[in-house]
């Protein structure tokens, strides 16, 4: 496809688009992990909530 | 389903857990049909093959101001119902609005530059959507500013309030005052002054960007729920320790 004499301000754009979400992604998927597995650490220490004894 | 069943963050969190998937294959579906649509529509008699950018740009600058609108509505939520949920939503939704926000102001100057010769000029609406991001940046910083969650929910919420003044500002400046950037062409009293062939896939890439918001947004608001977990189980050990 031919993008015109504009291409490069196109494409990089679209390159923009694509880092700005993967980065959101990558944040919500890395800290949801992180969270989770804090959790779990301090659960397997016997810490509970009192809602959840 | 009224707002006071999601006040239950296990509720919350067991809908969120079906939701976020099917909320991030419908944005991928849809950002791939409207993107494909777009590229294979006729290019712009003005702007020619840059007119591809809008398929991105557009719908970055509508999530941008409907994720501050989402706020003002959610510290509204915080200071006046007090839903549980309200601040979380908030706090969730600052950094997404940010990301797509500057996407927009950096795709904005990546068009401007063939289209007006210059990356950045202190227009109207490019100064706007400046102060939209700042606003952005400083209810993240006030977030991380203060260490006890409700005042610092309180004190974003009133400056996320104070900044609402700006979205309607940004929505109109293309009518208020002169400006360099082209007036409203989607949301008009007379209807679209959009060709329906790139109108189309604009409206598809659009819902596609609201279903990704829409989806980064329920799992952030997981992920502050689970934050506040965390905290209170972290505090519940370090008592028990002492105790022993």
């Amino acid at each position: 496809m031919d993008l015109g004499p504009h291409a490069g301000f196109i494409v990089a754009a679209y390159a923009a688009a694509a880092i700005v979400v993967s980065a959101l992604v990558f944040w919500v998927v890395a800290d949801y992990r992180g969270l989770e597995r804090s959790i779990a650490e301090l659960e397997a220490r016997g810490a509970k909530r009192r809602s959840d004894r | 389903m009224p707002l006071s069943e999601l006040a239950n963050p296990h509720r919350f969190l067991r809908r969120a857990r079906v939701l976020i998937p099917a909320l991030a294959v419908f944005a991928l579906v849809l950002i791939g049909v409207g993107l494909v649509q777009g590229f294979r529509a006729p290019a712009d008699y003005q702007q020619g093959e840059m007119v591809r950018v809008m398929y991105i740009h557009v719908p970055s600058a509508w999530i941008a101001l409907a994720a501050y609108t989402l706020m003002a509505i959610a510290s509204l939520g915080t200071l006046v119902w007090r839903h549980p949920l309200a601040d979380v939503a908030a706090k969730a939704a600052a950094p997404i609005g940010a990301a797509f926000c500057l996407l927009c102001l950096v795709t904005g100057a990546l068009w401007g530059r063939p289209m007006w010769g210059a990356y950045w000029v202190w227009d109207p609406r490019l100064t706007s959507v400046l102060v939209l991001f700042l606003l952005y940046l400083g209810v993240i910083a006030l977030w991380r500013a203060i260490d006890d969650p409700s005042r610092a929910a309180k004190a974003a919420a009133i400056l996320t309030l104070v900044g609402f003044i700006n979205v309607p500002i940004v929505k109109f400046s293309v009518e208020w005052w002169s400006s360099l950037h082209q007036g409203a062409s989607v949301f008009r009293l007379d209807g679209p002054s959009i060709h329906p062939s790139l109108l189309q896939p604009l409206l598809i890439s659009a819902a596609g960007f609201a279903a990704l918001f829409f989806a980064l947004h329920l799992a952030a608001m997981r992920n502050e729920i689970l934050r506040r977990r965390l905290h209170t189980l972290g505090i519940l050990a370090a008592a028990e320790a002492e105790a022993r």
